[in-house]
């Protein structure tokens, strides 16, 4: 024990929120007057929705123990929702509409947790299939959810709030990132809470959860309503910030898997893991295809980028269930551990 | 804490003695209690659990046929029996993880065909789990102080954002949980998760959980289990050190004879489903039956052994 204790002293004596603070200043400050709009559009919007939709899938699936394969419904229903709030109510400020959209999102979540009353593992994350098979159906028959615009594909409004407009990619990422600095703090004093301790206890042992009195169904509705809540948000800034429009093919089955390999990969049950995975699954495309056209050429074009990418992505998930099931998060704290170490002995 | 003082002729003397109640908790956390009863205990005194006519089976295999019992206030019950008499059965029953197909539970007078699990913390029911139960992902500190999550008020909105009554319920609850890890000695593990522990402090752990509730009737599903002897005279000392100092009754199973004999004050034994004996660990001990059924290799073995 003392030398577990001794060994964390260094990081022990920064407060804890100083690393998170330091972080954000310098994606507020920094980031916006070294990037170029390549970094913003291609690495950091999609990272940013990804991570925020990593956090949400990680209390329903990491912290509450229920495994979902709809995230990317949810995330459709927070898109359309606010495209259809901002179309429809005239006058509606953008946060007010992105709230509203949550909710929406949080209903659907309630609605398909439902069979989690009942179903666990497997059979729960096949029941969440129909959420994803359901919306995705719903958005593309019904053409009122798209404004009857012809393609279903639509254009997304643009981002002001009190008469100040996000424009431009800088302008879309401060956005972007104030939504999900503000929500992932919320989700950190949630999860720490004694509302986060019940998700954990019933993950861990719903009968004994039951039977202390943990409120089970309710709690896992809460953890359904939250997550979609959060998943739906991230959805927003998928399509508002990122994409520019909002089409339901964007949410197919493929977004949801690549949600749930985030936070496999990440570390289930952390919210730095939602960051660490979207990062990794964001950026590694893109090195991979930098890397391939590098090292063969002409012959690695975009099917072969398309195939090889699922290969190596597939193999790394193999390898991080086997080899580091506790994910990214793991490993940094591992490293981190050892630097400070060697620090102190030199 | 000496193990076996309880002569069995003083049982009586000693459930509910006056000592207890002075022993107990000062006078602020027994609001919550609310008007538990406290009237002495008597050979004739109302139970506060009775089992009766119970029936349970699952497809053809009976586990439990007609079994009655009765739980006095105070008392440390044991139910013993061997492998697959249908002791974990029973405990199920009582906290309402089973439905009995016969027969009823009562609890403090009122009848159940089924005790609503959900509301057992409610009813001033704890109970812990032969195959250990704890949450592995929670510091041993938070996995007690979810043994009060039943009493929690506040709702998450206002755990996120720290306001309204939140913070000091939280603290209230924090302070409860470190008195019952400082009386269970498990204030040096208090941070840490509570599957990283040793099994036996897993097992104290689980004890804890069930205790920070100040239950009226707590269950232990083999408290005893997979344990050393020096172990196991550890978790018999904390278990009579709870009730006397909690003023709970005990119900609890155990596979080793005799811990249980120097422990409990009354004994029923299973065999098959059925109870065969019921009475003072002096009055079991010399039941032909339960030699018969049970005892009958540990008869000559007054120092207690595994069977």
């Amino acid at each position: 024990m003392s030398a577990i204790a001794t060994q964390l002293s260094p990081a022990a004596a920064l407060p804890k929120w100083l690393a998170p603070l330091l972080l954000i200043a310098f994606a507020y400050v920094v980031i916006p007057l070294i990037g170029n709009s390549y970094l913003f559009e291609a690495i950091l919007l999609p990272f940013l929705a990804l991570s925020l939709a990593g956090v949400g899938l990680n209390i329903l699936t990491g912290y509450a123990g229920q495994v979902s394969l709809g995230s990317a419904a949810f995330m459709a229903a927070g898109a359309f929702a606010a495209y259809n709030f901002s179309l429809r109510i005239e006058g509606l400020p953008l946060v007010a509409s992105i709230i509203l959209s949550g909710l929406v999102a949080a209903a659907i979540g309630i609605v398909f947790g439902l069979p989690s009353l009942r179903l666990k593992g497997f059979y729960l994350a096949v029941s969440t299939l129909a959420a994803q098979f359901f919306v995705q159906w719903a958005l593309t028959k019904f053409s009122w959810f798209s404004n009857d615009s012809a393609s279903g594909v639509i254009d997304a409004p643009k981002l002001s709030i009190a008469g100040f407009e996000f424009d431009g990619a800088v302008g879309r990422y401060l956005f972007a990132l104030t939504v999900v600095v503000v929500l992932t703090f919320l989700a950190h004093r949630l999860v720490t809470s004694q509302t986060g301790r019940n998700f954990i206890a019933i993950r861990d042992n719903d009968t004994a959860a039951r039977i202390i009195g943990i409120p089970v169904l309710k709690t896992k509705l809460l953890a359904f309503a939250i997550s979609s809540f959060i998943i739906g948000v991230a959805g927003v800034i998928w399509a508002f910030a990122y994409l520019r429009t909002v089409e339901p093919a964007g949410f197919d089955l493929d977004r949801s898997f690549q949600i749930l390999f985030i936070i496999i990969i990440g570390g289930l049950a952390s919210i730095r893991g939602a960051f660490l995975g979207a990062s990794l699954i964001v950026v590694f495309p893109l090195v991979l295809s930098r890397l391939g056209g590098f090292l063969l050429g002409d012959l690695f074009d975009s099917g072969v980028l398309d195939m090889s990418q699922r290969i190596v992505l597939g193999a790394l998930i193999i390898l991080f269930l086997i080899l580091e099931p506790d994910g990214l998060v793991a490993l940094w704290d591992r490293v981190r551990r050892r630097l400070s170490l060697a620090w102190q002995s030199s | 804490m000496p193990i076996s003082n309880h002569a069995f002729g003083a049982i009586e003397a000693s459930v509910y003695a006056p000592e207890v109640f002075a022993q107990g908790l000062p006078a602020a956390q027994r609001q919550a209690h609310g008007d538990r009863p406290r009237q002495p205990a008597a050979e004739d005194a109302a139970p506060l659990l009775a089992l009766e006519g119970i029936g349970l089976s699952f497809g053809g295999v009976v586990a439990l046929a007609d079994v009655d019992l009765s739980v006095r206030p105070g008392e440390i019950r044991a139910i013993i029996g061997p492998n697959g008499a249908g002791k974990s059965s029973l405990i199920n029953v009582i906290s309402g993880v089973y439905r009995a197909d016969r027969g009823h539970v009562r609890l403090y007078g009122a009848r159940y065909a089924q005790v609503p699990t959900q509301r057992l913390a409610r009813l001033g029911v704890a109970r812990t789990f032969q195959n250990l139960a704890l949450f592995k992902g929670l510091s041993v500190l938070d996995n007690v102080t979810s043994g009060l999550a039943y009493r929690t008020r506040s709702n998450f909105a206002g755990q996120i954002l720290g306001i309204g009554r939140t913070r000091r319920e939280q603290q209230e609850q924090r302070g409860r949980a470190d008195q019952v890890l400082e009386f269970l000695h498990l204030t040096d593990v208090r941070d840490r998760l509570a599957g990283t522990l040793p099994y036996g402090l897993q097992k104290r752990a689980e004890l804890a959980r069930a205790l920070v509730a100040e239950p009226r009737l707590l269950l232990l599903d083999e408290p005893m289990a997979g344990m050393t002897a020096g172990e196991k005279s550890e978790m018999a000392a904390y278990v009579r050190a709870a009730r006397d100092r909690f003023a709970t009754t005990v119900v609890l199973i155990e596979h080793d004879v005799g811990v249980v004999m120097g422990l409990s004050d009354r004994i029923a034994v299973l065999d098959y489903g059925r109870k065969i004996a019921d009475g003072t660990p002096e009055e079991v001990r010399n039941d032909q039956r339960v030699i018969d059924a049970y005892l009958g290799v540990a008869s000559g073995n007054e120092e207690g052994a595994d069977i």
